[in-house]
């Protein structure tokens, strides 16, 4: 029989918040992260986009200044949300070697491989920090985590762009499920919010360009949107089973009750049109869950706000629901974060795994003329889910053509 | 102008402390580095670069690595300004 996966802890630092309570009261007033840059090199490099969903909380404000000093910020953000995540579990006794880490980022260590690039540049190579490695290298925020939490059943990174997050969420599913460890904290991080992507998520027309107004420039499925806005931070999960969880009297959030990883072999860039790839991801997802489509209540869509990718979800979803899909409440929570690409997935999932918890969907910002290609029916502001069983995806696409979905139920005590 | 060793042991410890929280009043001659202070390798080599900055000296590899104690890496700097 296969196990149930639960979750009982959640932690997130994000551009609505310093923590997971934070970032999803926020959501729920309705509440942008997205703001203009002050840094001078907007100016400086004549950026094209001059806007983003910066961390609400400066990790430098919450760690200590020699820790801090040793992380590149994504790993910064990670120990911060991982740490949040732990905290909520409450005491977990388990033998180090149990406990697994599987952490997420799309990225990995920019800030520190760029700030590298400028020391060579200017002051010559016997001046590069010794740290520099360390801290840019994908792995370092798992590693930190592991360190920090003394998590010693493995601390593996999940690389797969926008879908990362997600990903770590499912692969922890399998850990769990296949008995390599009695606890496992996943979820993802990133902190680009730098001028080199800007101007490379510019080059490819990903990015929206409406500079006057950053706040209303994530617009998911609205006809004016025109790009993704760039955003940070980190969310982070303690997953466990049901049986471990109950054993030693821990809260219980919400069933994680399935996970798929598909790919598109199609192109790097572009969804494939009919969404075949993120459908069969959705589909095996709720096969793991033992759900059908009819039982789905809720979903978290990845929705970035680009022309292309909002369509090429919904073909997705049309493929999966059928027509129903023009029923099931829909919240596209990047209109307020911003597209925190590998930490995407987990701090969706965090705020998945609240509006279950809390039978409440949260708000989409900035419909305001609906595409009509795109007949969802959105969600604008908080919205109960009734009081039977909540069923919700949450839905990661990434550049590579990674999709990955994860089903998240309500949790029954009987 | 040159600083004297006093002065160079105030701006070290102020380097050590900024590298690795450690107070500055115990960085102090006579104290082993990793032995007493517990300054690993890696911290080491930032404190060197940084001191190279700050005093304005070259301190060649050779010569860190031989910089166990902080009498070591003082009298190396006092020196080192000529």
């Amino acid at each position: 029989m296969t196990s149930t996966i639960v979750v009982t802890g959640i932690g997130a630092t994000s551009p609505l918040g310093g923590t997971a309570r934070e970032s999803w009261e926020a959501l729920l007033r309705g509440e942008s992260g997205v703001r203009a840059l002050e840094q001078d090199w907007v100016a400086e490099h004549d950026l094209p986009v001059t806007f983003a969903g910066q961390v609400k909380v400066p990790a430098t404000e919450v760690l200590d200044r020699i820790e801090a000093k040793r992380l590149d910020p994504s790993a910064q953000l990670a120990l911060i949300a991982a740490r949040e995540a732990w905290a909520d579990a409450g005491e977990i006794t388990d033998a180090p070697e149990r406990v697994l880490v599987d952490y997420a980022t799309g990225i990995g260590g920019l800030w520190t491989l760029l700030d590298a690039w400028d020391t060579i540049k200017e002051k010559g190579a016997r001046r590069v920090a010794p740290m520099t490695i360390p801290m840019l290298m994908p792995n370092a925020a798992a590693a930190a985590i592991s360190m920090n939490l003394t998590a010693r059943g493995g601390a593996r990174t999940c690389v797969s762009a926008c879908a990362s997050g997600t990903e770590s969420i499912a692969n922890a599913i399998d850990h769990l499920r296949s008995g390599i460890a009695d606890v496992v904290i996943c979820g993802g991080t990133e902190a680009v919010v730098h001028p080199l992507p800007i101007a490379a998520f510019a080059a490819m027309h990903a990015l929206s360009k409406r500079n006057d107004e950053p706040a209303r420039a994530s617009r998911p499925y609205d006809v004016d949107r025109d790009g993704f806005v760039l955003g940070e931070g980190a969310a982070a999960l303690v997953l466990e089973t049901k049986e471990h969880a109950l054993a030693r009297g821990a809260r219980i959030y919400a069933e994680i009750a399935g996970g798929s990883v598909t790919s598109d072999s199609y192109h790097i860039t572009a969804p494939d049109p009919e969404g075949s790839g993120a459908a069969r991801a959705v589909i095996e997802a709720l096969k793991q869950a033992g759900v059908t489509p009819d039982q789905v209540n809720h979903i978290n869509a990845h929705a970035t706000s680009t022309p292309v990718g909002d369509v090429a979800e919904y073909q997705a979803l049309e493929r999966v629901f059928g027509d129903r899909v023009r029923e099931i409440p829909v919240s596209a929570t990047k209109s307020a974060t911003g597209h925190l690409l590998g930490g995407t997935g987990a701090l969706e999932a965090v705020f998945t795994i609240l509006a279950v918890n809390e039978r409440t969907a949260p708000p989409t910002l900035n419909l305001e003329n609906q595409d009509e290609r795109i007949p969802l029916n959105v969600v604008t502001s908080p919205l109960p889910l009734g009081d039977g069983p909540v069923v919700a995806i949450s839905n990661s696409f990434g550049f590579g053509g990674h999709n990955s979905v994860i089903v998240v139920k309500s949790y029954d005590e009987n | 102008m040159a600083l004297s060793q006093t002065e160079v042991l105030a701006g070290l410890a102020e380097l050590v402390n900024d590298e690795t929280g450690i107070p500055v009043e115990t960085v102090e001659l006579g104290k082993e580095f990793e032995a007493d202070l517990d300054v690993d390798s890696i911290s080491m080599i930032t404190i060197i670069q940084n001191a190279e900055d700050k005093f304005g000296v070259k301190i060649p590899d050779d010569a860190a690595a031989g910089m166990k104690t902080v009498d070591d890496a003082v009298n190396y700097i006092v020196a080192a300004q000529g």
